[in-house]
């Protein structure tokens, strides 16, 4: 993955197998921490790998309603030739859950990866140059922040593609619904960072000696401002997962016959549920609470085990992690509440 | 000589606008400020959101396009004055705003101002419920978690607030229905009330819209009880969702508060574990959740759109969904407004009450 790199990058004195932010990761780790990471870890894998490798597995289409027996039965419970059972429309549900964590997989990469790009670029202009331009940005990353993530996401994929459309037309909206909800996010990060940063004096000697803003900026502030990146894309990840499927729930997905979506399926579980048949529905919710869980489990230990104060030691973890407020955590809560209170308190 | 004077500095610094951060500032400028800056948000997302919607074109062709035939099509635009310049539709939007018009919905040609009373108690309510249960659910959980830190409750606790987090709602909310309502049967499916219910509350003189505050006050009991027994479920399924959230934050403050000097101090002079925990290392955690509270107040309200889906709950997040399946976007844009307006002036309320608990948060 590109953040993998990004890292490795930034740290050329071990070899390379021992600087992949995971790995470096796990060599620090003990105890609980680690077996949440390495429960992190195997439940990501899991996800990604059914996502690859999606096609060898699913033993139907997405959208197969027939095989060469004839057509699949509707809502035939989990059992014989249908794994995890069959829909009202008689989709297979196995089939589906797989083929969904293929086109999740997709979105999360395409959105994270723009948000990344968009926000980082915008976060460092507006970090260091300051002036309204910086003003202006603020201001409306604020207000976009506020928004509940949601709605600015249903905004977002009625402009693109009013409301529904195909596979990658209907990946890439909902990619750039989630993007728009995201570039607040590291715009703000990277811009705090930047600003920090512009006072070092090393920044003021590349100055001295000449070093273009371009460069200062891509250089120097741009290598030290990114290095919680790969913690806000674990987090991320996972909420992309959780605003794909919320978008997907209210039918904003993508049609059944171009993807599988797990939100969608579950849309239309839903009127299931008061009948009793319960695998439509359950079978793709776990899908969503495990991917989504692995990766939040992952971003966590990551938070934890880059902060010496929350790393876990054998013994001395007393007093370890005290006067730490919001910032230590652990999480979605924290990490998405700090920005706040730091501009509420600036 | 100014500098000698080490008057009351809010005086001071209100006789100079130009400088940027008072030092001292008084309460009374902080507010006001704070309150100014309500109108640019708002503002800012009432503009986006009007430009995005019409990126894609006019309301009228995305409600009716296709199903009626292109002569009429343009004449009800032109009536609806939707083929003027995109400015002047704009500022004609924003003087509607101003005045609470906010148009007539499309799909079913209802004043959007009407709709939104209407099913903004309804939002309301579920929201005061969800919130209610996160905080009885996240609070004393997250002292615990903070007491036992890194032993077996600490442990089952944080992972389930990771459960709490990574569970979306709808779902949670499809798991409590399927358990408590199809198949132990406690709790009714869907819903706020039964219709017998709801037709003796919406007789009532000025209903609030709020159903158990409508059964309370009109002392009946077994509406009240029907209505608590629709809630039920909606409120955990939202309410876990922000649980999981103020565990985690509660858990990481009191922890940071129990190693300070004053806590130690209370310990040595023999005050119990669980005083210490419940009185003196808890206050103090408690500011930031009045900060993250605000923020809880959106990922609420986005929850609730799709809470309200799931349980049928006729609130606005349920209207929306529907408008949104309708494509009528004049309604879609009122709710998205006023969302935008409640966020704002919660965000204004919560940064007041930290300021006034927090003197440090002051400008």
């Amino acid at each position: 993955m590109s953040t993998e790199s990004t890292i490795a990058a930034e740290n050329r004195r071990e070899p390379w197998f021992r600087r992949l932010p995971v790995v470096s990761h796990f060599n620090k780790s003990v105890g609980l921490q680690r077996g949440m990471l390495v429960t992190g870890l195997i439940l990501t894998a899991i996800f990604l790998l059914t996502a690859v490798f999606a096609p060898l597995i699913a033993p139907y289409g997405f959208a197969q309603i027939s095989d060469a027996d004839g057509g699949f039965p509707a809502q035939q419970a989990p059992g014989g030739k249908h794994l995890l059972g069959t829909t009202v429309g008689g989709y297979d549900v196995f089939s589906r859950v797989v083929w969904g964590a293929q086109t999740a997989a997709m979105v999360i990469v395409v959105a994270v990866i723009m948000s990344i790009f968009i926000g980082v670029i915008l976060g460092l202009v507006s970090g260091y140059i300051g002036g309204w331009l910086d003003r202006i940005l603020v201001v409306i990353a604020d207000a976009v922040y506020a928004f509940p993530s949601l709605l600015v996401a249903i905004v977002m994929a009625i402009v693109i593609s009013g409301g529904r459309s195909s596979l990658w037309g209907g990946i890439l909206a909902a990619a750039i619904s989630i993007t728009v909800v995201f570039i607040p996010q590291y715009f703000r990060v990277i811009r705090a960072e930047t600003i920090r940063l512009k006072a070092e004096p090393f920044v003021e000697s590349a100055k001295v000696v000449g070093a273009s803003n371009v460069r200062i900026m891509t250089r120097h502030i741009y290598r030290n401002a990114t290095r919680t990146l790969p913690l806000i894309f674990t987090l991320n990840a996972s909420e992309a997962i959780l605003t794909l499927a919320g978008l997907g729930f209210l039918g904003f997905g993508i049609e059944p016959t171009s993807a599988a979506e797990w939100g969608f399926d579950l849309n239309k579980a839903l009127s299931d549920t008061t009948s009793g048949i319960w695998w439509t529905g359950v079978f793709p919710g776990l899908a969503i609470v495990l991917t989504v869980v692995g990766l939040t489990l992952v971003g966590e230990s990551i938070n934890d085990l880059n902060d010496p104060r929350l790393r876990g030691r054998k013994k001395a973890s007393g007093k370890a992690g005290t006067n730490i407020a919001g910032s230590n955590a652990a999480g979605p809560g924290p990490a998405t509440a700090a920005p706040t209170a730091e501009v509420s308190t600036s | 000589m100014t500098t000698l004077i080490e008057a009351p500095p809010s005086d001071a610094d209100g006789l100079m606008p130009t400088k940027k951060k008072s030092s001292g500032g008084g309460l009374g400028q902080y507010i006001l400020i704070r309150f100014l800056l309500i109108f640019p948000t708002i503002l800012i997302l009432v503009t986006l959101v009007f430009f995005l919607m019409r990126i894609t074109g006019d309301p009228i062709t995305a409600a009716l396009g296709g199903r009626l035939p292109p002569e009429q099509l343009a004449e009800r635009i032109h009536s609806a004055g939707y083929d003027r310049p995109i400015f002047v539709q704009y500022f004609e939007y924003l003087g509607q705003l101003i005045t609470g018009n906010f148009g007539t919905t499309l799909s079913d040609n209802r004043q959007v101002s009407e709709m939104l009373t209407t099913y903004g108690a309804a939002t309301l309510e579920l929201s005061i419920n969800a919130l209610l249960v996160a905080l009885v659910v996240g609070i004393p959980l997250g002292m615990v978690a903070a007491h036992r830190r890194d032993k077996a409750p600490d442990a089952v606790l944080r992972i389930f607030a990771i459960l709490c987090y990574a569970t979306p709602v709808f779902f949670a909310g499809m798991l409590l229905k399927l358990t408590f309502s199809v198949w132990l049967g406690w709790l009714p499916v869907a819903g706020r009330a039964k219709t017998s219910t709801e037709l003796a509350l919406t007789a009532l003189s000025a209903p609030t819209g709020i159903y158990w505050l409508d059964s309370l006050r009109s002392g009946n009991m077994a509406a009240l009880g029907d209505v608590t027994a629709h809630a039920v479920l909606p409120a955990v399924a939202l309410g876990l969702l922000t649980a999981g959230i103020f565990l985690r934050l509660v858990r990481t403050n009191v922890i940071g508060t129990l190693g300070k000097d004053y806590v130690e101090a209370g310990r040595s002079r023999g005050v119990s574990e669980y005083r210490l925990v419940t009185k003196h290392a808890y206050k103090p955690a408690l500011i930031p959740i009045i900060t993250v509270m605000g923020l809880q107040i959106a990922v609420m309200l986005g929850g609730a759109v799709l809470t309200e889906t799931t349980f049928e709950w006729k609130g606005l997040g349920f209207q929306l969904a529907t408008y949104l399946t309708a494509r009528d976007f004049v309604a879609v844009q009122g709710i998205v407004v006023l969302l935008a307006v409640i966020v704002a002036v919660t965000n204004f309320i919560v940064d007041i009450v930290a300021a006034l608990i927090d003197p440090r948060v002051r400008y």
